[in-house]
């Protein structure tokens, strides 16, 4: 059986540096994520956590790999709900790249494909999951950089 | 009438749009709106089911012909795509293109599925993977700054017209 796996692509009129800030900052993240933001250093082998509003951890793991304005490698264990926290580790990349498919935008529109997978064969809930969750906050997160407001609030 | 129970689901890619359905609905099935975000293709439906759906180059030729399998305003429009305008591509089976449109708080969630009737190789399925997300994040610019932008033509990923190929050659739909 091979280790389930979500892949997300979206483009977004922004730059490198701007959705790299927009991935890394946590005020930001707090804007398009519903509330939720990360704490981390962003340095590989750090601690890494996503915290609710009211300080609870949801989510926690370690950096593996950051390349600014590149590429992101989270290693990324649910905290909040037993049974997926149970299915243990998951791996998420974040890679950014310049997107020529918009020609008259002059190099400012940027890919970033999200690609969740479980560390085992076993992951398929926590991947369901996540599979319900990245479109909405990657949609939130395009809006925010283009128009300057999220979509929708939960 | 197409036989909607011989396609198994394959791709699908949502998106949240800071949208109405209607307005939504009108991206989807309106030409002038179409060639903003579509690679400059133009939609070009008869509205009801069993109609002809075409996307049609600038130019006016066909790029994907097929028949409307739903056509439920503004919530679900579902129809059959042949690639007819790229060659060999013409020769594999119709594929089923469905949207679904969703009110989700103050935004619409846009789905869009895309199913096969025969068991498609990975790498034809790239095909599909690859442009809905430029297509569809284009909408999504398109709907909420309201700035007509021009895509530039995708060709197919690496490894898919070969797969393409393969698949005229051996036919694996009729076994």
């Amino acid at each position: 059986m091979s280790k389930p796996k979500f892949v997300y692509v979206t483009y977004i009129r922004t730059t490198p540096e701007k959705l790299w800030a927009a991935l890394t900052d946590p005020q930001t993240i707090r804007k398009y994520w519903f509330g939720i933001t990360a704490e981390s250093d962003w340095k590989p082998g750090s601690s890494w956590s996503l915290k609710f509003e009211d300080g609870r951890t949801a989510d926690s793991g370690e950096i593996l790999e950051s390349v600014p304005q590149k590429r992101l490698v989270i290693r990324w264990q649910n905290q909040f709900k037993p049974e997926l926290k149970a299915i243990g580790y998951t791996r998420c990349t974040m890679e950014i790249e310049m997107a020529d498919y918009y020609p008259d935008f002059g190099g400012k529109s940027v890919k970033l494909t999200i690609t969740h997978e479980s560390e085992t064969d076993q992951g398929g809930p926590m991947i369901d999951a996540v599979s319900n969750g990245w479109p909405k906050i990657l949609s939130n997160l395009k809006s925010l950089l283009e128009t300057g407001d999220v979509a929708f609030q939960r | 009438m197409v036989d909607v129970s011989k396609f198994k689901p394959k791709t699908v890619y949502v998106t949240y749009i800071a949208s109405t359905p209607e307005r939504v609905w009108q991206a989807l099935t309106d030409p002038s709106f179409s060639t903003k975000y579509f690679f400059g293709f133009a939609v070009d439906v008869q509205p009801k089911i069993g109609g002809t759906f075409k996307l049609l180059y600038p130019d006016g030729r066909i790029h994907a012909i097929g028949e409307v399998a739903d056509w439920s305003p503004p919530a679900r429009f579902s129809c059959t795509w042949l690639i007819e305008g790229m060659g060999e591509f013409g020769e594999l089976p119709e594929c089923l293109v469905t949207y679904e449109i969703e009110s989700c708080g103050d935004a619409v969630r846009l789905t869009m599925t895309e199913s096969h009737s025969w068991n498609v190789p990975e790498a034809i399925l790239k095909g599909g993977q690859s442009g809905w997300p430029a297509v569809l994040s284009n909408l999504k610019s398109v709907l909420e700054i309201g700035k007509p932008m021009v895509l530039a033509q995708m060709g197919p990923p690496p490894g898919m017209v070969e797969a393409v190929k393969k698949a005229i050659a051996e036919k694996p739909w009729l076994h």
